[in-house]
């Protein structure tokens, strides 16, 4: 591919609120460009893992470079890069706009410019991306596109009158929008010859080629035998191959050029080695500085992971070891729990980072398991000057050693329709939150700003929203540092035993309502036993709630002749099974999905 | 020469009653009298496996066998004797059941089954309140049951089951203590008293199924209660519980059902019937569950737990070759501890509390091995 015209080269990206149809789109662009016979089409070709198909969404980050040919005759090169839709992948979204020129903004029809709509606009026009706008779904009958184009305008500021209307499903007006890429998305620039500057998008480990790094080649060349440096990281290698992307598979070429996107192979080990963010230069002749705005990504969400066989724990450890070599935001470390056994305490970028990790460990690795209450890193300051952060519960120290402590905060923007301001409100308010004001981005909806404490979120904040909103409000958060707050520790005692993997860290002011949530939990989750077990809330050694789950009284098979052996057996070997599936802590045999309950107590 | 019990299903009734899950149904005169072909048919089938064994007890079960004809009965024993070898009992004739309802005995039918060879009856009476029996779907009532009783005691019976339920719909502590002791003057030699199963697939399960209760079916709690007061008051009435749901004026322990808990092997003919033989299970014409030894184990001690006098440790070891202790101390130590079971001489026993949670002691044997 040496000596591309920079001026035929095109980088954008598809940037779009939830469900808009941006992957769809990008479908449709790479069917038209006939990157892949229609046979070969899969819906969402850049969504590769079979979650994120399933749930629609995009996990990591993926590119694809697709020829066009212009009516002029002239050929294109589009690289089309796809980008994580979640805020908890927020960060690696931000990294793939930077490796972008412009963006296709895809704006629904109907539901017009949402919250994340805003954010991800803001975040393109934080990098200097030409945004250019696209109406999706005029094929529905609630399509107004002329109120959301005006939308666009009014809101974000930007033209939008000759934004082409299409519909990504039925592939109409398609051709108009990869005209419009060749117009209004602007070439690279860069110089070839200049030292080496090529900034990490993404990057994959793959069980032959290693470590493949995702790039964009901002300055300089890159081409097979060229001595790497990650400035960052600091690692060093050679590399072993260059390419791009086509649909689903690795095109080796002789270099890579300024202005051109594509993938590195060297040879690295690991992942961790080669940052999000990160910029690679000539190990030999580097550049003046990175490029900016790399930061190293933390977890911000921590929980348990426990096999639900203990004999799996070194299974579940490779399986994290291999997940890890992909997903450098993912962190584990070994942790032990008197009910649970040997496990992981693992951290994650947000919620939906860990369903997913929970997810592809059941499903790709087969694992079973038993997951405890999500929870954040709290900052404890302990009377002797030392700070402590906090991700597992039970590592709290008494509280005559701590002096205070601090939660992470965010600052949420949720855009709401004006008949549900107040539910939200007050939603809001039971989380804890903090009102900052608000602004009605027209008549009828308003975008409500607050300061809400991180943990009050992780659970089901969204779910909450959601049901309170009839589908209708859209949530978008930041991270906005640590506040100090009144904070303890809820204990469960079962049997008057401590479960070390139900405690978890509360506000004060909500210790009373979850604890008695919690308990009422617990009693429909395990199962009657020989004896009466209490379940109690404890906040130190004052107990706050009980409920008791009552003996067993009768449990006997009336009938039992000749015919009806087979079955009875079968009846107790489903009895026997099920135990097996209890965790036994003390005398009581606990279920494992009650360790899960703690995630379901709002069900208002 | 081996020991074989064994079973003839009669899969009619008159109509089906709304807890039943029974293989039976209503069926025409010409469909009864072509089962009633096949099934001769199917007896005579088994001259080969006959030549060795000797059969022990003969239960003809249903649905409701006494819906037959004299004559249709005395063919299918006419079979039965002209197949298999019958044994004795006590230099007497074998235990020889056939259940009935009330509502379909008439004289003629007695003096047959008398001829026949039959010597116990086992009648279905449920409960003596009209009110209940009409819940359940019965076709009879109390006074109809009289009249079937006393007829069957003119006509010679020295050995007659009553079947009694409890846990059924309407009914009251004192209404199915009424019952028991109704049931019990009559002087019956045997009473099963069962508690009700809401059964899958069974109108009931409509009705109460996962929790659903429009016409009061008594608690947990006041169930457990009534197998109390079942044992209280039948005892006073002479009858002893020999099984967890089975009370027997004493030599009066029904001998069929007695071995099913023991593991005596059993040929079951009629669509439906269960049959274990030479360690393999089967359903009549279905492939056979084939028990290994560890199955054996845990079925002897499941099914002999569900005996008063428990399990023989000896017997155990006569039919394994292992100590009980070696295979199961660990579960019975366990249970022993948690006021389970109990060890008296040789066997092993449920106590009071282990009957009533009798199906959390018995899975403990499951799997086990």
């Amino acid at each position: 591919m040496a000596g591309t015209d920079q001026s035929k080269i095109r980088n954008f990206c598809i940037i779009a609120h939830i469900d808009h149809g941006k992957s769809t789109l990008a479908d449709r662009i790479i069917e038209m460009t006939g990157l892949l016979t229609s046979r070969e089409m899969q819906s969402q070709v850049l969504d590769n893992m079979e979650l994120e198909r399933e749930r629609g969404i995009t996990i990591k980050a993926q590119a694809v470079r697709i020829v066009y040919k212009a009516e002029d005759g002239e050929e294109y090169i589009f690289n089309l890069i796809d980008t994580p839709g979640h805020v908890d992948f927020n960060y690696e979204v931000s990294r793939s706009l930077a490796a972008c020129d412009g963006a296709i903004l895809v704006v629904d029809a109907a539901q017009g410019v949402e919250a994340q709509t805003l954010a991800n606009v803001y975040l393109a026009l934080d990098h200097d991306l030409d945004v250019m706008p696209v109406i999706n779904k005029i094929d529905l009958p609630s399509a107004e596109p002329e109120r959301v184009i005006e939308e666009i305008e009014d809101i974000i500021g930007i033209e939008a009158q000759d934004a082409p209307r299409i519909s990504a499903k039925t592939g109409m007006n398609i051709e108009e929008v990869l005209k419009q890429v060749v117009e209004k998305i602007p070439a690279p620039g860069g110089d070839a010859d200049a030292p080496l500057q090529a900034l990490i998008f993404d990057s994959i480990y793959d069980s032959y080629k290693g470590v493949i790094v995702f790039c964009r080649i901002k300055e300089g060349t890159v081409k097979k035998g060229t001595p790497i440096l990650m400035m960052a990281t600091g690692a060093k290698a050679e590399v072993v191959e260059v390419g791009y992307f086509g649909a689903g598979q690795f095109i080796p070429c002789e270099e890579l050029t300024a202005g051109m996107v594509g993938y590195i192979t060297a040879s690295l080990k690991n992942v961790k080695d080669t940052r999000v963010g990160d910029t690679i230069t000539n190990a030999l002749k580097p550049c003046d500085k990175p490029l900016p705005g790399y930061k190293k990504v933390n977890p911000m969400v921590y929980c348990g992971m426990y096999p639900a066989d203990g004999a799996k724990y070194p299974d579940l450890r490779d399986a994290l070891e291999k997940l890890k070599l992909n997903d450098a935001s993912l962190h584990f470390e070994p942790e032990t729990s008197i009910a649970l056994g040997f496990g992981f305490r693992c951290g994650f970028l947000g919620l939906l980072h860990l369903e997913i990790i929970q997810e592809r460990l059941e499903r790709e690795y087969n694992l079973d398991l038993v997951t405890t209450a999500p929870g954040v890193i709290y900052k404890v300051y302990k009377t002797n000057g030392e700070v402590i952060e906090l991700t597992n519960p039970s590592n709290l120290p008494d509280p005559s050693e701590i002096d205070y402590m601090e939660e992470p905060i965010v600052k949420a923007e949720i855009m709401v329709t004006s008949e549900f301001i107040g539910a939200i409100m007050d939603l809001c308010q039971e989380r804890r939150g903090m009102y900052e004001g608000m602004e009605y981005i027209e008549e009828t909806r308003a975008v409500l700003h607050y300061k809400l404490p991180l943990n009050e979120i992780i659970y089901d904040f969204f779910d909450a929203l959601k049901s309170r909103s009839r589908g209708y409000a859209s949530f978008d958060y930041e991270m906005a540092g640590y506040e100090q707050s009144e904070l303890v520790k809820l204990d469960i005692l079962i049997n008057k035993e401590e479960v070390d993997a139900l405690s978890f860290i509360v506000h004060a002011g909500t210790a009373y309502e979850r604890g008695r949530k919690m308990c009422e939990k617990l009693k429909e989750e395990i199962p009657r036993q020989l004896f009466e077990i209490p379940i109690q809330a404890a906040v130190g050694s004052k107990i706050i709630a009980r409920e008791t789950v009552k003996a067993m009284r009768k449990d006997v098979l009336a009938k039992c002749y000749g015919g009806d052996i087979t079955r009875k057996k079968k009846l107790l070997e489903k009895q026997k099974e099920g135990k097996k599936r209890m965790r036994q802590v003390g005398n009581v045999e606990i279920p494992q999905k009650a360790f899960m309950s703690v995630l379901k107590l709002d069900d208002k | 020469m081996k020991l074989l019990e064994l079973y003839i299903h009669i899969p009619f009734c008159i109509k089906k009653c709304k807890y039943c899950d029974f293989l039976s149904a209503p069926a025409s005169e010409r469909e009864r009298a072509e089962y009633v072909e096949g099934l001769c048919r199917k007896i005579r089938s088994y001259t080969e496996l006959a030549k060795a064994y000797c059969v022990t007890t003969i239960f003809v079960g249903g649905g409701t066998p006494s819906i037959l004809e004299a004559e249709q009965m005395r063919r299918i024993f006419t079979a039965i004797k002209e197949t298999f070898q019958i044994g004795a009992y006590k230099g007497g004739p074998i235990e020889t059941t056939i259940e009935m309802n009330p509502g379909t005995v008439t004289k003629e039918k007695l003096a047959a089954y008398k001829e026949i060879g039959i010597n116990r009856l086992s009648i279905g009476l449920q409960s003596a309140d009209n009110r209940e029996l009409k819940a359940l779907g019965r076709i009879h009532t109390y006074e109809e049951f009289l009249d079937s009783y006393y007829m069957a005691r003119e006509a010679g019976f020295k050995n007659i089951n009553i079947d009694l339920m409890s846990a059924i719909p309407n009914q009251t502590r004192e209404s199915y203590e009424k019952t028991l002791r109704v049931a019990a003057e009559l002087g019956p030699e045997h009473i099963s008293a069962y508690s009700l199963m809401i059964e899958e697939g069974t109108p009931f399960f409509e009705l109460y199924g996962e929790g659903r209760n429009p016409l009061c079916i008594p608690d947990e709690e006041t169930e457990r209660l009534m197998y109390e007061d079942t044992k209280q008051i039948l005892k006073e009435y002479g009858y002893h519980r020999y099984e967890i749901s089975n009370y027997a004026k004493q030599g009066f322990e029904c001998r069929h059902n007695l071995g099913y808990w023991e593991r005596t092997e059993y040929l079951g003919i009629g669509t439906g019937a269960a049959s274990l033989i030479d360690n393999r299970r089967f359903i009549e014409d279905g492939v056979p569950e084939i028990l290994s030894r560890e199955d054996q184990m845990a079925e002897y001690m499941f099914l002999g737990l569900r005996k008063m006098e428990g399990v023989s440790k000896q017997r155990f070891k006569q039919e394994f070759g292992s100590n009980m202790e070696e295979i199961f101390g660990e579960v019975i130590e366990d249970m022993k501890e948690k006021g389970l079971l109990e060890e008296k001489g040789d066997y092993v026993r449920l106590t009071g509390r282990g009957i009533d949670i009798s199906n959390y002691v018995m899975s403990g044997f499951l799997g086990t091995v």
